[in-house]
């Protein structure tokens, strides 16, 4: 889709927004008051395995989703929008009509939040993007020769929220998110991504010619290490599996409410390493600057500081339920824009401060192995070198990792690099996540290899 | 409404072309802590058009059911076909043009449900069942009713009208006490899961679960860890289906063999010229794809590509037979395969997926295979699972752990892990629980793709022992 189109589309989108929302108003009984979303994408995807297009195609689609209340009783209908006004007019009256219809077997809700000021918000933030034909095939063309495996998706999203009480906010991006990985022979590869607004085919290009010279270092001969306790770095692009995972009920309020968050020991004092410092970043992020039910997200949240925990998400039901101030959490008080800050390493001086041992550069399939002791089991994946004296001596096969977060960038946390890399999330499950992660890169004075 | 009506005249210059038609409806009944959670409905609809043009392959995807919106969709696919095809990964020219006829429909399709109130009153009673003790400090049941109507219209007179309904119920309890924290649950998030109506409740024993459940969290967290150390597992059929589902259905997905999801999903350690030859378990290894086991989470009678669905023995007496691989997966790589391409939406194009995946029951008792065991530990409901991308080295943990001591149970651990290889754990299997041991499970969040999908899928398994596994416990 060319640039042209991504900003018809996403005015278009406004539009049926607008309409939306007089529908629903023109639905109410009185008494009853409504909160509405509108989420859609129109992404053109492009899906690549052996340098060759194995499935391409486009989707567009708009949700609507209609809160309706009566006091503090409320339920709510997500419908999708199918374009045709009348046919989308009389679908919403249908779902305000059957919502009504249930909210007299609901009981009264106990933690029911609303905003209690109006904070209307605009922002759009067009793309300059070729059309999705011309990029693809120029990514196949510097990809001449090799195993290239990955896909592009690229299109206009959107966000909205309104309300019965005026507040109106819409937000609106065009953006292209390209990952790949080139593959020398089975699982030895090197991923990439390059994300943003506006396809620069120069810096893509560079990318590309980085990616090309890790590739020859993963086709040395693989070295396999038996378990044991190894010095690692672990580059961002693996810290930010690390933080997707905590990301995960971690910094929730209701979670730490109720002990169930991995971090709850640090609520009893338990510490990471002064140098960690993490913050909800939305200043710093993609995701929109208000939430599902209205409330503004405040430009930081500060979670850690100095290695404690000093703040958590918090939801405006959790808000309500254990007499906590809200301050912009979605409802699952997952992260949208965790970010992490740098330490005094220098990125280009961190294999000369590894020395001796493991370059990790990403993890995967991350998960718990005991919870509340924030032990976390993973396995290293991609790009993955062993180190010796500051030089790759060969890439390692796969291991698993096994150990807490206490330890990882607590008690044996070495040093973090100064410099922080943002990355843009191509998670795209349903539709495309506005979502992103800062991290910096982290040296780790030995971390449990068990398999 | 092209659902249930004919479709406009549709003109288009292409080799091929399909439409399939999603309508979903969803509705959400939660009680946390004693307080319902709102209601939360959903109702989607949309088309995949799907065209196969001058070798190349093309979709769009619109919730713009009109004429005008089938047609636009359609020639947007045929652009996409016609763009790529001089860089396509195959030419679609030489793959099969489906033209499917027929119907399904889950078990008890149309048979009335409960009302809200009546689900709003029925989790409310396990709730509050489940707040027993102080130390139980979170808790919550569910119940989650999803609708759909799926129908593919293909070029060559294709019409399949396939029609669901499926129940999730789930209950979930926390207790917390000294500093630990231990969760558990009604055959895990969402392992209750299958086609038909609310009898699938009282399948699984749903009414009276929430005391059980809370006093089983309350012994967790006062129990003493999993010990270390080499010791044969019996496995809990909530344990086996993330076994199965992680070590055998993801290596086996033949899109995964063929390289497309390098990227994202992982790569297999399994080969194509592994098929027919390869020793995957031990002799009392069977796996089927078996999409015809009614009450099954993913049982249908057509893929998303209309190819017809049938049961099928992926792996006989341990002994690698066929992948899962769908109609196109199989031209590419020139295996016999399964009917398991699949979309979990209207705007997703199908891939290689599960549907159900089963391991068949063998002839032991459940009291006799834990006499078979000197020192080991019985395993209960999945918590946490991770496995590499080439789906072989494994860790599982579970929520409930039983010590088994000379052939008896002898109490209650936490925190039980044990980790493993694809390529050797199945050859360790010792014994396989008879049909009195089996449950019907699944997940309805098995994710893939790229772009990304979360599909449902189905995993009936009996108890099962396996020896010489590496077990251990929580952080000490």
């Amino acid at each position: 889709m060319a640039a042209a189109d991504a900003r018809g589309v996403a005015a278009n989108a406004e539009e049926r927004f607008r309409d939306a929302i007089a529908a629903i108003e023109s639905a109410l009984a009185p008494g009853e008051r409504y909160t509405a979303t509108a989420s859609g994408e129109a992404t053109d995807f492009a899906r690549m395995n052996r340098g060759k297009v194995r499935q391409a195609g486009s989707v567009a689609q708009h949700t609507l989703s209609v809160r309706l209340v009566r006091g503090s009783r409320h339920a709510t209908h997500a419908l999708a929008m199918s374009g045709d006004a009348a046919a989308d007019r009389a679908a919403i009256a249908d779902a305000v009509g059957g919502l009504r219809a249930v909210l007299p077997d609901l009981e009264d809700d106990p933690h029911l939040l609303l905003p209690e000021r109006v904070e209307n918000s605009r922002l759009e933030r067009a793309g300059e993007l070729p059309p999705a034909e011309a990029v693809v095939d120029g990514i196949l063309a510097a990809a001449h020769g090799l195993d290239l495996v990955g896909i592009y998706a690229a299109g206009p999203m959107w966000r909205g929220f309104a309300n019965s009480e005026g507040q109106r906010n819409w937000h609106a991006t065009t953006t292209f998110n390209l990952e790949w990985s080139l593959y020398d022979r089975t699982d030895k590869a090197v991923k990439s991504a390059y994300a943003g607004f506006a396809w620069e085919r120069d810096d893509f290009l560079a990318r590309m010619a980085r990616a090309r010279e890790r590739l020859a270092l993963v086709a040395r001969p693989a070295k396999a290490l038996v378990p044991g306790r190894y010095r690692a770095y672990l580059a961002p692009s693996a810290l930010d599996e690390i933080a997707g995972l905590l990301g995960w009920g971690g910094f929730s309020a209701r979670a730490l409410e109720t002990r169930q968050s991995p971090l709850a020991r640090m609520l009893a004092g338990v510490r990471l390493d002064p140098r960690v410092s993490i913050d909800e970043d939305t200043a710093g992020g993609v995701a929109p600057a208000f939430q599902a039910e209205g409330f503004a997200r405040p430009d930081r949240v500060a979670l850690v500081r100095d290695g404690a925990l000093v703040g958590a998400l918090t939801s405006p039901r959790t808000a309500r339920e254990f007499s906590l101030a809200a301050n912009g959490a979605n409802a699952d008080e997952m992260p949208e824009a965790l970010s992490m800050a740098g330490g005094d390493l220098g990125a280009d001086d961190a294999l000369a401060a590894l020395d001796t041992g493991l370059w990790i550069g990403n993890l995967w399939y991350t998960n718990y192995s005991d919870r509340p002791a924030c032990r976390i089991t993973g396995m290293t994946r991609f790009a993955t070198f062993w180190v010796e004296r500051g030089r790759i001596v060969a890439p390692v096969d796969v291991l698993r990792f096994d150990d807490t977060l206490y330890r990882m960038l607590g008690s044996n946390l070495e040093a973090l690099t100064r410099e922080t890399e943002l990355m843009l999330s191509a998670e795209c499950y349903a539709s495309r996540a506005m979502s992103s992660v800062r991290v910096p890169g982290a040296l780790v004075r030995e971390l449990a290899f068990t398999l | 409404m092209p659902l249930d009506l004919a479709l406009p005249r549709i003109s288009l210059d292409a080799d091929f072309w399909s439409l399939r038609f999603v309508d979903e409806r969803v509705a959400g009944h939660e009680v946390r802590k004693n307080v319902p959670l709102p209601l939360s409905r959903s109702s989607d609809r949309g088309v995949m058009a799907t065209v196969y043009a001058g070798g190349g392959y093309g979709y769009a995807a619109t919730p713009d059911l009109s004429a005008a919106g089938l047609t636009a969709a359609l020639e947007r696919a045929a652009e996409w076909a016609r763009a790529t095809a001089p860089r396509a990964l195959f030419d679609t020219r030489s793959l099969p043009r489906p033209a499917p006829r027929g119907d399904y429909a889950s078990p008890s399709l149309d048979a009335p449900e409960p009302s809200p109130r009546d689900w709003y009153d029925l989790l409310m009673a396990e709730s509050t069942a489940a707040a027993i003790d102080p130390r139980i400090v979170d808790w919550s049941t569910g119940v989650e009713v999803r609708h759909a109507t799926h129908r593919l219209v293909t070029s060559e007179g294709g019409d399949v009208v396939q029609r669901f309904r499926m129940v999730l119920p789930g209950i979930a309890v926390l207790a917390h006490a000294n500093g630990d924290a231990q969760t558990r649950t009604l055959n895990g998030y969402r392992g209750i899961c299958q086609q038909g109506g609310p009898e699938i409740l009282a399948r699984f024993g749903f009414a009276g679960s929430g005391r059980r459940i809370a006093e089983e969290a309350l012994e967790l967290v006062l129990a003493p860890n999993c010990p270390s150390g080499t010791m044969d597992v019996l496995l809990a059929p909530d344990q086996m289906i993330m076994q199965i589902h992680e070590s055998i259905g993801h290596p086996l997905e033949l899109d995964r063999i063929l390289g497309d999801e390098r990227n994202f999903a992982g790569t297999s350690f399994v080969t194509p010229d592994m098929f027919g030859s390869y020793r995957y378990g031990s002799d009392l290894l069977d796996i089927t794809f078996d999409p015809t086991r009614a009450e099954e989470l993913a049982s249908y009678a057509f893929d998303d590509e209309g190819t017809r669905a049938a049961r099928t023995h992926l792996i006989r007496r341990g002994i690698l037979e066929r992948p899962l691989g769908g109609a196109i997966s199989q031209a590419r790589a020139g295996l016999p395969g399964v009917a398991n391409a699949r979309a979990d939406n209207w705007n997703r194009p199908p891939i290689d997926r599960m549907a159900n995946l089963n391991l068949e029951p063998g002839d032991s008792t459940f009291d006799e295979m834990v006499g078979r065991i000197g020192r080991g530990v019985y395993m209960q409901t999945n918590a946490s699972w991770s496995i590499d991308d080439s789906r072989n080295k494994f860790q599982f943990g579970c929520e409930r752990g039983v010590l088994i001591e000379d052939g008896r149970l002898a109490g209650v651990v936490k925190n039980p892990n044990y980790r493993g290889i694809s390529a050797s754990f199945w050859r360790s299997l010792a014994a396989v629980g008879d049909a009195s041991t089996v449950q019907v499970l699944g997940t309805p969040y098995c994710g893939k793709g790229e772009p990304s999908q979360i599909i449902w899928v189905g995993h009936a398994s009996p108890a099962c022992v396996f020896t010489g596994v590496d077990v251990f416990g929580g952080e000490a």
